[in-house]
């Protein structure tokens, strides 16, 4: 394919997306040599290859392990977490693409009571993949699996506000929180979370049955998994069948689909990427999340214990060499406010930390610290190009006469004996759909993960307030004042944003992509087409 | 009673001792390891509470030498047990159970690659005797050498680049189950044994030269030489058979690897075999599995070496009527 096919591909898919008008379409066709009458036609064509049924998609993901299983407790990697989304598994509630919380399994909620009292109504007339019926006890079933005494599930910790979930009637089922949250939807769609047939309080989810868009044809751990659609399913999907499968070395996930063995990769070798990006009928699936890279900073220990000496080192990092060497401008760079942009209550806190060695080296001066060491733990596990980042912010500190000392710690045990140890260490955030996710898991004061120590009253009591809170306005303000509290104040260093970054075939269509989490948030086996 | 039986048993009875010992050894050195598996599979969710009920439900918590001792208890009798990603919830996966297709799987390929790689190199290895020091010499020794010399996962995406993705004459995935047929298989995993080939070719291929020359410079072969035996049938006839024992060992070395040392291969192309399923679950902890993976290393080391023996014995007139 030539340059021209390329790009008359390209706006034949925006046409189709409607992204591109008639006028500027002909423009472009007409520019190029073609008669009026064919370029109407190709727009008319161009306009009308819209979502269709049929095809098989293969889909190469750079995760997976033999050790992974079928046990929705166990799902923590980037071939797991589609189960739940949108292969076997159907969730309560889903995220579209404008980042809004739709009712899925669930019919509608409703809250009452500030928010402290949510009211689920079951759709009715689901079938699962073996035609039992989903009832609203498979629903307290599913929930219980996760938040029970004995759970072993990572949604325990997202469902800790949860005290109590009860079916009323065969279609409705009542959540009880401790705290108002107006975002309580939005923690329903979370992967683990997706429904399973029931019997006698326990769920069953050996063979993989659930309600979602694809019947589990085989699963072979670490290697692939087929599924059929489900001819029964109550939401739309359009593949005949979808085979994902793990690919974990970039290089050969590359040529896979170079080779066009597969139509999707994940996860696309940032090093070589405009190789991929020339290839023919490719899409470079580009999006900007919510994800992000940071240093978070133990704010009791010494020398993070200085509001200076913070500052000092958040003005002592080139954040945007950053964006530019290790994500190779895919990404942008942080403010530390682990709020993106893209995201509903986002604001851009002032001063926005840019580069400034003179003020560092002042502030650091100031605070006492002039010619001492800190250490900075790094390691490759934090996220890809870890130790190169340490190793850069290093270098960019030097200028402001601030000696990081670099360690390099194993990759294998980095989550469990570096992060949230280690008075100074790196770090990496995955997607979460709204704001009080991400301000309550990592930086209230009683969080696990509060990988800062940071504890702010004033922050706290906002977090609590901005959750129940349901006038828009009132919440928007104290989510600022929240971030710019986190800005000014906090230990984090939210060094950068990092996109998802993959190749796609340009067989493959689609509508806008969802940011909160790769694969078009999860949701690209059950959302995309074959053209 | 006969030398070699004498041999076999000897060596079948140190081999289970070696197996013993190296059951003890990776048990050891697993418990070593920081991290576990139930903070590898909860990954950043691995809560102190979450923890402590994963390290209960796979009976974690008690003392490693009670562990040991009943893992081993059980694997006498031929029960390796159930790996850990499968003994939460309802799903139980025994060990034999994920181990068997992926064992197959390897074999399948070492199989492949041992099919085409040792003939051939016993004959280039023969031919690089018969031509020393000439022109084919020197071109099959630096071209084998080059092979050996570059990193296995250098030669794959090589082979990759020009048969899959330039060509594509064959696959780049070499994904298959237990629904391939076998000719699918074989298409399959052609690239992967043409990579092991080139890298185990140059070993052996050298070994038989080095052999044969070794013997060209004794009293007998001048003689056969003196006689008038022609070049070809001096090597073919006289100093090959002499020279089996050193080609033997070196032989198994190389099946040996072919069967445990692929992982890079396996990796790159994407083929489920045993080598990755190991480093899986060393990396996940899942310690069932890996002292599996390790007894069939140890036993596929055991066993080739004692047939190399067996085949050094035997073509030695010596070792198979000592005095």
């Amino acid at each position: 394919m030539n340059e021209f096919e390329h790009k008359l591909s390209m706006a034949k898919k925006a046409v189709g997306l409607g992204k591109l008008s008639r006028r500027d379409f002909m423009a472009f066709t007409m520019a190029s040599g073609m008669t009026l009458s064919a370029s109407q036609l190709m727009f008319a064509q161009a306009a009308r290859a819209e979502a269709k049924k049929g095809g098989t998609f293969k889909a190469g993901i750079g995760h997976g392990q033999t050790t992974d299983s079928l046990d929705p407790a166990t799902w923590s990697n980037g071939f797991t977490f589609a189960f739940g989304k949108s292969v076997m598994g159907a969730p309560l509630v889903q995220v579209n693409d404008k980042n809004v919380a739709v009712p899925h399994v669930a019919e509608s909620f409703e809250p009452s009571n500030g928010a402290q009292k949510w009211v689920f109504k079951i759709r009715k007339g689901i079938t699962f993949h073996d035609g039992r019926s989903l009832t609203a006890d498979d629903v307290v079933n599913t929930i219980n699996y996760h938040i029970g005494a004995d759970s072993k599930s990572p949604a325990k910790s997202v469902l800790s506000s949860v005290t109590s979930v009860k079916a009323d009637g065969p279609d409705t089922v009542i959540f009880e929180l401790k705290g108002g949250n107006a975002d309580f939807p939005f923690l329903l769609t979370d992967y683990h979370l997706s429904i399973y047939p029931s019997k006698d309080g326990k769920i069953d989810f050996a063979a993989g049955i659930g309600a979602g868009p694809y019947k589990m044809k085989s699963f072979e751990p670490g290697v692939k998994l087929v599924g059929e659609r489900n001819e029964s399913y109550f939401g739309t999907t359009y593949f005949d069948s979808i085979e994902m499968l793990s690919i974990v070395d970039v290089a050969a996930r590359t040529n896979a689909y170079l080779a066009g063995e597969v139509d999707f990769i994940d996860r696309a070798d940032l090093k070589t990427i405009d190789m991929l990006k020339g290839a023919p009928n490719t899409e470079l699936y580009n999006v900007s999340g919510f994800a992000h890279y940071t240093a978070p900073m133990h704010v009791d220990t010494k020398p993070f214990d200085n509001l200076d000496a913070r500052t000092a080192l958040k003005y002592a990092i080139n954040r945007q060499e950053l964006v530019d060497k290790i994500l190779f401008g895919y990404g942008s760079p942080g403010n530390d406010d682990p709020i993106s942009a893209a995201m509903k209550y986002a604001i851009n806190p002032a001063p926005v930390y840019s580069y400034d060695p003179d003020k560092a080296k002042a502030l650091w001066k100031k605070a006492g610290m002039e010619g001492q060491k800190v250490d900075l733990s790094a390691s490759d596990a934090a996220f890809a190009g870890g130790v190169d980042t340490a190793l850069l912010m290093a270098e960019q500190a030097k200028k402001a006469g601030i000696e990081i000392n670099v360690i390099k710690e194993p990759n294998d045990s980095y989550w469990d004996n570096v992060w949230l140890k280690k008075p100074w260490c790196l770090c990496y955030w995955g997607g979460r759909p709204v704001a009080d996710m991400f301000l309550s898991v990592s930086l209230a004061a009683d969080a696990a993960w509060n990988d800062t120590h940071w504890k702010n009253p004033r922050f706290n009591e906002l977090l609590l307030a901005a959750r129940a809170e349901t006038d828009e306005t009132k919440r928007a303000a104290q989510y600022a004042e929240a971030q710019q509290l986190v800005h000014d104040d906090g230990g984090q260093i939210v060094l950068m944003y990092n996109n998802f970054v993959g190749a796609l075939n340009t067989t493959v269509g689609h509508n806008t992509f969802n940011s909160d989490f790769d694969h078009d948030g999860g949701y690209m086996y059950e959302r995309w087409w074959k053209a | 009673m006969h030398p070699v039986l004498k041999t076999v048993l000897q060596r079948l009875g140190l081999g289970v001792l070696t197996l013993f010992a190296v059951s003890i050894i990776i048990f050891s050195s697993l418990q070593m390891l920081p991290g576990g598996y139930a903070q590898n599979i909860l990954g950043q969710g691995a809560t102190p509470e979450t923890v402590k009920n994963f390290n209960h439900e796979l009976g974690l918590d008690r003392p490693a030498y009670v562990r040991y001792v009943e893992w081993i208890g059980n694997a006498v009798q031929g029960d390796f047990g159930n790996s850990y990603s499968g003994t939460t919830g309802t799903i139980k996966r025994s060990v034999s159970a994920i181990i068997a297709p992926r064992l197959y799987n390897t074999f399948f390929l070492a199989a492949m690659a041992a099919v085409v790689a040792v003939p051939l190199s016993l004959l280039l290895g023969v031919l690089a005797a018969l031509y020393r020091n000439s022109w084919y010499d020197r071109i099959v020794n630096s071209i084998t050498l080059t092979t050996i010399a570059m990193p296995e996962f250098f030669i794959a995406y090589l082979l990759m680049f020009f048969f899959a993705v330039k060509h594509r004459w064959f696959y780049s995935l070499s994904t298959v189950s237990e629904s391939t047929s076998f000719w699918e298989h074989v298409n399959r995993a052609t690239l992967p044994a043409l990579t092991m080939t080139l890298v185990i070719i140059a070993h052996m291929m050298r070994m038989t030269r080095a052999s044969i020359i070794n013997l060209l410079a004794s009293p007998y072969i001048e003689m056969a030489q003196l006689k008038g035996v022609s070049k070809s049938q001096v090597i073919l006839r006289h100093a090959l058979p002499n020279a089996w024992a050193p080609i033997a060992t070196v032989i198994a070395f190389n099946l040996a690897y072919l069967v445990v040392g692929v992982v890079v291969v396996e990796v790159v192309y994407v083929y489920p075999g045993i080598g990755q399923m190991m480093v899986d679950a060393v990396s996940s902890r899942d310690m069932p599995v890996v002292q599996a993976c390790a007894l069939i290393f140890a036993a596929t080391y055991i066993l080739l070496n004692l047939l190399a023996d067996i085949v050094s014995i035997t073509t030695n007139p010596r070792l198979l009527h000592p005095k």
